[in-house]
């Protein structure tokens, strides 16, 4: 086929798609629905896991001594641990640091004053502790034995419960989102070889009169292919400007009527997501409104 | 220009359609097919165009053997052939001009001659100021001429014909088989597919009948006409 009848052969493949104005707003329909259920369980897998990163940049264990250690001890079992593979800091804090952020925590600027009796007296004396933090929530079990073996060690305090919990909440959307998406993606490639289809038998004696005519197949099928990929990218483009306006939107809610997950959730920003999901969405649904009309063409349009 | 060696062709019914036929048309001819519904006239057609292959034997057109022409050669072969229908098989959701050009666009001609090639067509078949009119608005013989039009404008070797005048009037058949002289005049080959044997007899061209899908009788140009 030659340059200069791609826009006639594009003139006809709109054409195509007000003809069948009805299978092609279903099949636009169907491939907005399967693109934004694609881009729902991305937009939470992507969090998810850009959760459990920004949890596990901060996990950290915390160790704590035998009472009456000497100081030299503390610095060497800090050195033992910053040996250790995948600890990213130590940080240490005293026992009198232990006890500024306690009474700053539990009675504020306002009421410190009530902590006055205990000025010579550290209630916390054996609260000095090392913060270990470290690359991987998956190294925390062997991370946590490595430090209890160590010599004047006394406790280690983890948090496996919610790395834990986050990792599988990631798998479980990532394996739910795969099914959906097979689902949709199949409804929606049956719906655009359908329409396309249609389109073929609407337009069966023109095809036979450009055949008789002389047409090549390429100049007889462009219109279709046209029409497959327009569908493609309008049930693409729909859903993506759905998803960009909502998902700000919803991130504001969720963080203002919840406003104490704000210290435990932090949202991807939308232009991070989008840099990767629009450019799969176009790809999908491009690929699966070529895949259809390729698929009837190859069904209705083969030359005897 | 047409040669159709030993050529017979059985539907996969295992209806026979036509049998051992023989048949050399030269380039200029203008050559008459007559015969009773049934008796293989279209089937003949069909395999020109190369819609049918032939259960056996060999058909060459313009030099080319049709059984070894590959599928992505098959439209230059088409483009040297122009094809008219009784039922004239124009688009009616376009108007005359769209339905001449579409043949211009379908064989990816340059752009800038389409227009002028058109109205030029459009002006031979007497129908130039009629451009803009939806076809359903025409009568038969004016929706045949645009489909000479469009058979034409891509300038074939060969014009086939099949029963151009089966939906006309009298005086309408005539000016239709007035344009295929003027088209044969010009040096296309015209085959014409009829069951109107007053105009076969009145034209005196070459005259092949067809009866149950033998070719019975091969009357030259000017030949005696009363046989059929």
């Amino acid at each position: 086929m030659k340059f200069k009848s791609l826009g006639y052969c594009f003139v006809q493949g709109l054409k195509n798609i007000g003809r069948n104005r009805i299978f092609s707003l279903a099949s636009v329909v169907t491939m907005s629905l399967c693109i934004f259920v694609l881009g729902l369980f991305y937009s939470i897998t992507t969090n998810v896991s850009f959760m459990v990163d920004q949890m596990s940049e901060s996990l950290c264990v915390k160790v704590f001594f035998e009472k009456g250690i000497a100081e030299e001890r503390i610095e060497s079992i800090g050195n033992s641990i910053n040996e250790y593979d995948g600890v990213t800091m130590v940080h240490f804090t005293s026992a009198d640091e232990a006890w500024e952020q306690y009474k700053l925590e539990y009675f504020g600027e306002e009421y410190m004053d009530l902590a006055d009796g205990y000025a010579d007296d550290n209630p916390l004396k054996d609260a000095a502790s090392y913060e270990v933090y470290f690359s991987n929530a998956d190294m925390q079990d062997d991370l946590v034995k490595y430090i209890s073996d160590i010599d004047g060690v006394r406790r280690v305090n983890s948090s496996e419960v919610t790395a834990d919990s986050l990792s599988e909440i990631s798998s479980l959307v990532s394996v739910v989102s795969i099914v959906v998406l097979v689902m949709l993606t199949a409804i929606a490639l049956f719906l655009i070889s359908n329409t396309i289809s249609i389109g073929i038998a609407v337009r069966d004696e023109e095809i036979k009169i450009m055949r008789l005519l002389g047409a090549h197949n390429t100049f007889i099928r462009a219109p279709f292919v046209v029409e497959g990929i327009v569908i493609g990218m309008a049930g693409a483009v729909i859903p993506v400007i759905i998803l960009y306006a909502v998902y700000g939107n919803v991130v504001n809610y969720i963080l203002t009527k919840f406003s104490f997950l704000s210290n435990i959730l932090s949202f991807m920003p939308v232009t991070e997501l989008f840099k990767v999901f629009v450019p799969m969405a176009l790809i999908l649904s491009i690929g699966l409104g070529l895949l259809g009309s390729f698929l009837s063409l190859n069904r209705h349009l083969k030359e005897k | 220009m047409i040669d159709l060696e030993n050529v017979s062709k059985t539907y996969s019914t295992g209806v026979p359609a036509l049998n051992d036929i023989n048949l050399h048309i030269d380039e200029g001819e203008f050559v008459f097919i007559v015969g009773v519904s049934g008796s293989g006239k279209s089937t003949l057609i069909k395999l020109l165009l190369k819609e049918l292959n032939p259960t056996s034997g060999k058909i060459v057109i313009n030099g080319k053997n049709l059984a070894k022409i590959k599928k992505n050669k098959l439209p230059y072969l088409r483009r040297d052939i122009g094809v008219v229908f009784q039922d004239f098989r124009l688009f009616e959701d376009r108007n005359v001009y769209e339905n001449v050009a579409f043949a211009q666009k379908a064989i990816e001609a340059p752009g800038k001659r389409i227009r002028s090639k058109v109205l030029a067509m459009l002006s031979m078949v007497g129908l130039l100021e009629k451009y803009k009119t939806n076809p359903k608005q025409l009568s038969g013989g004016e929706q045949q001429r645009v489909a000479i039009a469009r058979a034409l404008i891509n300038q074939p070797a060969i014009l086939l014909a099949d029963e151009p005048t089966g939906n006309l009037d009298e005086a309408n058949s005539w000016e239709i088989m007035k344009l295929l002289e003027n088209a044969n005049e010009q040096g296309t080959t015209v085959v014409v597919v009829t069951h109107n044997l007053e105009i076969v007899r009145a034209m005196r061209k070459r005259t092949i009948s067809i009866e149950n899908g033998r070719i019975v009788r091969d009357i030259e140009e000017g030949g005696n006409f009363y046989e059929i």
